[in-house]
């Protein structure tokens, strides 16, 4: 039998990490991710892992270490947020490019500057296109799950590439909710042992890892990722129909809620799912045939996929938590309008950035954006593609 | 899976994942003595096998034999550094433009 619990999303992973029983994690605090290697570290301390915790000294440093253990053949995780992650990034592409399965929760938080500890997405955006698998969790139960499953999808042969689980900063780190563990043997069964085929402190196979790469063979091995990466889709998927049978909680690529029939469809990820479900249910019982397309995993991005789930919609409502600074759009609604175009698929669609530093997003602005497309789908008229929710601005 | 031997026409599927080598001591395979601009030259009618060159070497360029005398410079590794032509007492390593 499961265990029901009421944790926080920063207790469930840390939970799900002392039943995953790492060989190393090396970790720095930084808000809002401090409890995940805080609560971690008191594990440690009573015993209820055999874990060599690292205390570095810097975020760059606990890639570092990861690194370093992986390469040597050991299970190594972190968790960071925010500048912790920009302060790893250089180590980010290493740890991928060596092709070092290595797994970390990342609460997401703001970029700085100005400073700012709260919510949004620009901290994972920044790791997007560095070789990282990235599943988004819409609440404590998605992020202790999503974690379970990490190390089957990273450490599998055709994949070999590390994995991020995100959630939301504060508001899903830090709110204790309803959830269902699952318990520590079954876990452990499940998580298996990590067995890699070539590794450093195997006397028997002197090896050397990360050697100069020049014109002759780097574009070759950045293929290679990249067919990892593709790869990566269908172990996702086979893993998350074990994860079903163990727990009966289904995964995919992306959740589909109520968009079977649905005329307009908002794609959003992390904890706005949730608030969506709410407004998409309240628009239902009103006869409007509203639908919501939520982003599992964002890398690699199912492009094909979600042009398949939106092909009978009238209008689509891309909902970004980071401004992508690039004056065409979210970094979410590039995506997803890519991958619209590229699978033959013309439909009006809208990018929204929201949420930007922590702002409330509340049902009454995700209201508002059916409510803008109920209006496109009626007279298929965009005006404005880029657009802003909950901006305090002068001209509006 | 020890000596893959590869080369710049190998196709992206026999390389292996990120690069990693599976052979000891393959550095040797990497020659690295063409960025040399200067070129250090072994004038051995004036060498007193004094044996302070070869220790000052940054790379393994200055082969010793089993009689423990230098031998001419490897120029497969030589950078042109100059610093066994500043040790040296004897004037036996002049430096010359490549």
């Amino acid at each position: 039998m499961s265990i029901r619990e009421r944790l926080s999303g920063n207790e469930a992973s840390a939970i799900a990490m002392k039943q995953i029983n790492p060989d190393v994690v090396a970790a720095f605090p930084i808000t809002p991710s401090t409890e995940i290697p805080q609560y971690f570290s008191t594990f440690v301390s009573n015993g209820t892992v055999n874990t060599e915790f690292i205390a570095v000294e810097s975020e760059h440093s606990a890639m570092s270490a990861c690194i370093g253990a992986e390469a040597a053949g050991s299970r190594a995780m972190t968790a960071t947020s925010s500048n912790g992650l920009a302060l790893m990034w250089e180590m980010i592409h290493i740890a991928s490019s060596l092709r070092l399965p290595i797994v970390m929760p990342l609460v997401n938080r703001a970029i700085s500057g100005p400073l700012n500890i709260h919510n949004d997405h620009s901290d994972a955006m920044g790791i997007r296109d560095s070789g990282w698998i990235m599943l988004f969790s819409e609440n404590n139960q998605e992020a202790y799950d999503n974690l379970i499953m990490a190390h089957r999808i990273a450490e599998h042969k055709d994949v070999m590439l590390p994995l991020t689980v995100c959630q939301d900063g504060f508001i899903t780190s830090h709110s204790i909710e309803n959830i269902e563990l699952i318990e520590d043997d079954k876990v452990k069964q499940f998580v298996g042992t990590y067995n890699p085929e070539h590794y450093l402190l195997n006397a028997k196979e002197p090896i050397a890892v990360g050697p100069m790469d020049l014109q002759a063979y780097l574009f070759e091995h950045k293929a290679q990722e990249a067919d990892a990466m593709r790869n990566a889709k269908k172990v996702i998927l086979d893993v998350a129909k074990d994860f079903e049978k163990l727990t009966g909680r289904k995964y995919s690529l992306f959740e589909e809620y109520k968009l079977d029939d649905a005329d307009i469809a908002i794609v959003c990820m992390n904890s706005t799912a949730g608030t969506t479900k709410d407004v998409v249910d309240n628009l239902r019982n009103q006869g409007i045939k509203a639908g919501l397309l939520k982003i599992r995993v964002f890398r690699p991005f199912p492009a094909e996929e979600i042009a398949k789930a939106l092909e009978n919609c009238k209008a689509v409502a891309v909902l970004d938590k980071a401004e992508g600074l690039n004056a065409c759009g979210g970094p979410l609604f590039t995506d997803v309008t890519s991958g619209m175009y590229v699978n033959n698929l013309n439909i009006p669609t809208i990018s929204y950035i929201y949420g930007i530093g922590g702002r409330d997003v509340t049902t009454k602005h995700i209201e508002s954006v059916y409510k803008d497309l109920i209006e496109i789908s009626n007279t298929s008229k965009v005006n404005n593609p880029y657009r802003y929710l909950g901006l305090r601005r002068g001209d509006k | 899976m020890s000596k893959v031997k590869i080369n710049k026409d190998t196709p992206c599927e026999k390389l292996t994942q990120g690069g990693t080598i599976y052979d000891a001591g393959n550095s040797v395979n990497f020659k690295t003595g063409d960025w040399r601009s200067a070129c250090p030259i072994f004038l051995s009618e004036k060498c007193k096998q004094c044996g302070l060159c070869f220790p000052v070497c940054p790379d393994n360029a200055i082969p010793v034999g089993k009689d423990g005398n230098r031998r001419d410079f490897d120029y497969d590794f030589c950078k042109g550094c100059g610093v066994c032509a500043k040790v040296c007492p004897f004037g036996a390593i002049e430096m010359k433009q490549e």
